[in-house]
Parts: C-alpha cells; sequence; structure tokens
C-alpha cells in the first residue's frame, strides 16, 4: 500500500528521490539534504499523501560510511493509514539539516533530541537545547565514537581523579574500544 | 486573576434543579459590604510576573519533571517543560547487548506496562529476523492476553493516581486493589510482579501456568467491582468534574502535529488503535470497541482509559476461551534456545545454547520500524542491525515523549492548580519519556 507513496514521490520529485526501496514491509527513500524540505512538505500537504503525523525523527551514526549520519523520518497518515520512513543523508563535516518544525509540532522536541544524542544541528529550530543530558555536558552520548564507559558526573567527588581528565582520555581511545 | 473571580466561583450545572429564581444563584457567595468593598479594590492591584519552578521534587511530577512556570497571580503565562531528570542511555546500553538482554532494559521503559514494551521489542527483531508469521499461534495468545492484562494495570494506575493527586483517596486504595489482581496474575505467569522479561524473540518463556484460565476470569469479576466503585465515586462528582471538564484542552489537529496517540489522542475524537487500524499479533480474532470521547480535555482522556479498561477484559477473556494448544516458542535452533533436556545431553544442543548465550542471535543486516499499541500509544522500536548478535541501533519510540512535548501547549492559560490534572491525565511515564 505504501508502494504507491514512493511511486507518487518518484513522479513528483524524481530529482530529490536518491534511492527507494523496502525492507520487510516497511517502505523507505533516501532523499537530497537540499530538497528534504520540500519533499517533506508535498508528503504532508499532498492530498493523496496526507502524512498528518510526524511519528519519530532519530539518527544513525554510520561512523566509517559517507555520509556519516543518517537523519530518520518515520511519518503516518492517520486519514489513509500508511506509512514511510524517510532518510536524509549528513556529513560529518557540515552536521545540518533543515528543521521541520514549521511542519509538525512533534519536530520541536525530537529535534532536540537529535541534536542532544547525535549533534546533528537543525538550522531554523527555535530553540535546539540539549533535552535529555544536562547542559554542561561535553559531547553527544550515542555518536559511536563516544565510549559507553566515559563519565561526566555533574557533582564531583573531591577524592576522585578529575572526571574531565578521565573522559578525555576515554574519549581518546575510543576508536580501539569501539572496535571490539 | 482578580481577587474578585476567586471570591464567586462560577455556578454548578450539576445544582441547576436547587436554582432559585428569586435571586442568588447556588453555590454564589454572599460578600458582606465591606468584603464587596475590599475585593474591588483588590481586583485593581497591579500584579507581577513570578518564575516558579514546579518539580523535579515534586509529588505529582514523578520526580522526573521540572516545569519553570511563568505566573501571574494564579494563571499560568509560559511554560518551560524539561525532562531528562531519568536519563539512564537506554539506547546506548542496547548496542552492547546482545537482542535477548535487551528485554530487562525494556521492562524498565514503561514500568507500569512492561509485557507491552516486552512484546513490542521482541515483535521488532522479529519483524527484521522476517520470523514474524511462524510465531506459534499460542505464544500470540499468550503476548494478547499478557499485554491486556498490562494495559490494564497501566491505564488503572494512571486513573487513580491523577484521582489521588485531586485528593480522590479513596479511589486510589480501590484502584490499587484492583491493581494487585492484575499483578497477582502477571506474577503467577512471569514469577516477578513488575519486571516480567517474559517475552522471548519468537515466542515467550513459558506455557501458562495450571489453571491460570480459571483464576484470571475470577480475578476479573474483582476488577471489574472496583472499577464499578471507582465510577460511582467520580464521574458525578462535582469537584472532580469542576477539575476535568474542558481543562487541558487540545485540539485533533494539534495533537495528531505533536504526534501524540493513544489514549490521549482518542481523547480528542480521532480514531487511531494500532490495534484496529494496522492489527499484529492476533488481534483481527477479537470483537473489541475502540472507545472514542471528543472532549479533547482531561474528563475525555478519563473516559477513553476507563471504557479500555473494559475492552481490554473483553478481549482477555475471548482469547482465554480461543487460545489453541501447542508451542509457544518457535523451533527455529538459530533463534530459541534448545530444551534443558538437549542442552545437558547432546553436544549439539550444548553448543547452539553457548552460541545463542554468548554471541546472540544473529541478526540479517537490515532495518525495520515495528509499532504496536502501548499503554500510551504507539510505541515504535526501529531496529538496525550490522548482521551480528548486537543491534547496531535500538530506538524506541516512546509515546509519552510527544506527549509531553504538547504539555507546554496545554498549560499555558491554565491555573496552576490545574497543572497536576493535566500532567496526571497524558500519564507521563518517566522510564519511557527520558530512556
Amino acid at each position: 500500500m505504501a508502494q504507491r507513496v514512493l511511486d507518487i514521490l518518484q513522479q513528483r520529485v524524481p530529482d530529490a528521490i536518491i534511492e527507494a526501496g523496502s525492507y520487510v514491509g516497511d517502505e523507505m527513500a533516501l532523499v537530497e539534504r537540499d530538497q528534504l524540505l520540500s519533499v517533506l512538505t508535498l508528503l504532508r500537504d499532498d492530498p493523496e499523501l496526507d502524512f498528518s503525523m510526524l511519528t519519530d525523527l532519530t539518527v544513525v551514526d554510520w561512523l566509517e560510511l559517507s555520509p556519516r549520519f543518517e537523519v530518520i523520518y518515520q511519518l503516518y497518515s492517520v486519514r489513509l493509514k500508511h506509512r514511510v520512513r524517510i532518510k536524509v543523508g549528513v556529513d560529518e563535516a557540515r552536521p545540518e539539516v533543515p528543521t521541520a518544525t514549521s511542519l509538525w509540532f512533534a519536530a520541536a522536541w525530537a529535534e532536540r533530541e537529535a541534536w542532544d544524542l547525535y549533534g546533528v544541528r537543525f538550522t531554523g529550530h527555535p530553540d535546539l537545547r540539549r533535552i535529555l543530558m544536562y547542559d554542561e555536558f561535553k559531547g553527544h552520548p550515542l555518536r559511536k565514537d563516544y565510549p559507553q564507559n566515559a563519565r561526566q558526573p555533574l557533582i564531583r567527588r573531591p577524592d576522585a581523579p578529575s572526571t574531565d581528565d578521565q573522559t578525555t582520555r576515554l574519549l581518546a581511545n575510543s576508536h580501539d574500544r569501539r572496535t571490539e | 486573576m482578580t481577587a474578585a473571580k476567586t471570591l464567586t466561583p462560577p455556578v454548578a450545572h450539576t445544582l441547576a434543579e436547587t436554582y432559585d429564581p428569586s435571586g442568588r444563584q447556588a453555590g454564589e457567595l454572599m460578600l458582606s459590604p465591606s468584603m464587596q468593598q475590599f475585593a474591588e479594590e483588590a481586583a485593581k492591584l497591579p500584579t507581577e510576573e513570578v518564575i516558579v519552578n514546579m518539580g523535579p521534587s515534586h509529588p505529582a511530577m514523578h520526580g522526573t519533571v521540572r516545569i519553570v512556570l511563568r505566573i501571574d497571580g494564579e494563571l499560568i503565562k509560559d511554560a518551560d517543560v524539561q525532562i531528562g531528570y531519568l536519563h539512564r542511555g537506554f539506547e546506548k546500553e542496547c548496542e552492547s547487548s546482545t537482542y535477548s538482554q535487551i528485554f530487562p532494559y525494556v521492562d524498565r521503559l514503561n514500568y507500569v506496562s512492561p509485557m507491552l514494551n516486552n512484546v513490542g521489542f521482541a515483535m521488532a527483531v522479529e519483524k527484521l529476523l522476517g520470523i514474524t508469521d511462524q510465531i506459534p499461534e499460542r505464544a500470540e495468545y499468550i503476548r494478547v492476553i499478557a499485554g491486556e492484562l498490562a494495559r490494564v494495570a497501566d491505564h488503572l494506575t494512571c486513573i487513580f493516581a491523577s484521582l489521588s493527586e485531586l485528593g480522590g483517596l479513596t479511589t486510589f486504595f480501590y484502584g490499587n486493589m484492583a491493581r494487585e489482581h492484575i499483578w497477582d496474575l502477571l506474577e503467577d505467569l512471569s514469577g516477578a510482579r513488575l519486571t516480567h522479561s517474559y517475552a522471548r524473540i519468537g515466542g515467550v518463556a513459558w506455557d501458562l501456568t495450571d489453571g491460570f484460565a480459571e483464576k484470571t476470569r475470577a480475578k476479573l469479576v474483582k476488577v471489574r467491582h472496583y472499577i464499578a466503585d471507582i465510577r460511582k465515586l467520580v464521574e458525578r462528582n462535582r469537584i472532580f468534574l469542576d477539575r476535568m471538564e474542558g481543562v487541558g484542552f487540545i485540539s485533533a489537529a494539534d495533537a495528531i502535529s505533536y504526534g501524540i496517540t493513544g489514549p490521549t489522542l482518542r481523547g480528542c475524537g480521532v480514531d487511531y488503535d494500532i490495534r484496529k487500524d494496522q492489527p499484529y499479533s492476533v488481534y483481527d480474532h477479537f470483537d473489541f470497541d475502540v472507545p472514542i470521547a471528543d472532549g479533547c480535555d482531561n474528563l475525555a482522556r478519563y473516559l477513553v482509559r476507563i471504557e479500555e479498561l473494559e475492552q481490554s477484559m473483553k478481549i482477555i477473556e475471548q482469547a482465554l476461551v480461543q487460545i489453541p494448544p501447542g508451542p509457544v516458542i518457535i523451533d527455529d535452533p538459530i533463534v530459541a534456545l534448545p530444551a534443558k533436556r538437549e542442552v545437558y545431553n547432546s553436544i549439539e544442543g550444548m553448543i547452539a545454547h553457548f552460541k545463542l548465550i554468548m554471541d546472540g542471535i544473529q541478526v540479517p543486516p537490515g532495518e525495520a520500524y515495528s509499532y504496536t499499541e502501548g499503554g500510551n500509544g504507539e510505541l515504535g522500536f526501529y531496529v538496525v542491525s550490522d548482521g551480528t548478535g548486537r543491534p547496531y541501533k535500538c530506538r524506541c519510540r516512546p509515546p509519552c515523549f510527544y506527549t509531553t512535548s504538547a504539555l507546554r501547549q496545554m498549560i499555558v492559560g491554565a491555573n496552576i492548580a490545574d497543572v497536576v490534572p493535566i500532567f496526571g491525565s497524558i500519564n507521563m511515564i518517566g522510564g519511557e519519556c527520558d530512556r
């Protein structure tokens, strides 16, 4: 059923779609970053597509691949009851995508979380603060090069080693720890 | 907010039959002339905006949410909802755990209905493995029964906790007693009262215990009694109605845009229940209704939840009758652990057990988004596999994260006292929201 969504996208915005396909029943399309917003607007406003709900927004960190990050939009149409997944590649040098807050309210917090945990900037977001981590936190914990056992306690014990040094060391060694 | 308004509460519709046409309306306060003058003068006094912190150490904020309120008198001008106090790095932990080791973590997402999380996560991995249609039917029925029991516990908790915050402590005790019966059943089934870890990839851990159906039927009779008592206590209660009706309004279009799902969305008159719209497991075998209320307020959300209790119990009773005999876990040595008899007596069984425990279930590379109807709405798991026994990424789509993001819109313009019932009615669960 959602294959129709991909067909419509291929017809309307053939230049914006890099790749489209289906895996285990999930339809997905990889789109050009420059045309992301126009694709999302089309998906929301076209009566045949009508994706009224941004169900989820997240990021996958591929580390060695280029582009390194993939921002994932899970969309759902309450009226037509179909789903689609939109992906957009984001390189490490310029981790930026245009914000979707003007299209769905849900993007406001979802993009804050993606920025907080993955460090992908959403340009034009009205309030891009950290949401799950605290403001003093350094780095973005869900990036693959952030070690799992790094600790950044907000309140320091006087007898403990300086947490900044410890974390810096862990961050420096992170490459070895990752490839177990 | 003026002082005059505080002193003259609005006339209650429920007392309309006592309306006295000769003068004063029932419920209206009579003020002495001096007090009347005082109230008029107080109304002219200049007011000042104040910033107030509500939570995280506030009994109604579950200890996990902080709301910074900008208030003018009692009126909320603006609010900043801050979450993250219960963030434990769920996704980071998942990335270094085998698929089976993640079950205890998902138990602790929505700790009021862990069974639904168990099933949701198992279904995501099964989708990625491509074995969704090979799960034994008995296992699917057990998942439905356990999941619906968890949903009853979840909705009960939401209802009685928010009622007790409104001062209805009796309903808290009645609701707790009812939930106790549900937890007894889940303990009987899984051995744990709260963190069950009962589902497995490919089925469930073990079969129903002896006499489970009879016990469940007997318990559900008691639960129904308690629910009826709660309804009698509150539904015609003026204090309850005044606090719930028209409070915490959010329109259907806004709710959809915020990504709100579950009872909160159905309280806005939107008919969206994944069990009906995109049936998974064996939900299409049962006859049940999806309750809708179109008040868009606290009362509508309460009404949807209380009716869903009945519908869930209806599903459980049908499932107990329909449940077929058979195995409860998939017969596939790559996914399911071998029987203990084989592990101890054959080298193949030993190796299979060792490989599954040490390396985990080898999931082919790919990605899948699986969605189920959790206690608070669409509970999604987006799993990315790189072909090893551990997920490359395991994202949980928490329903109450998106519901809580709409909290600001619901409370701005309300009174401070309304924050508590509004926050209670959206049933924010810290473990799931903050992960």
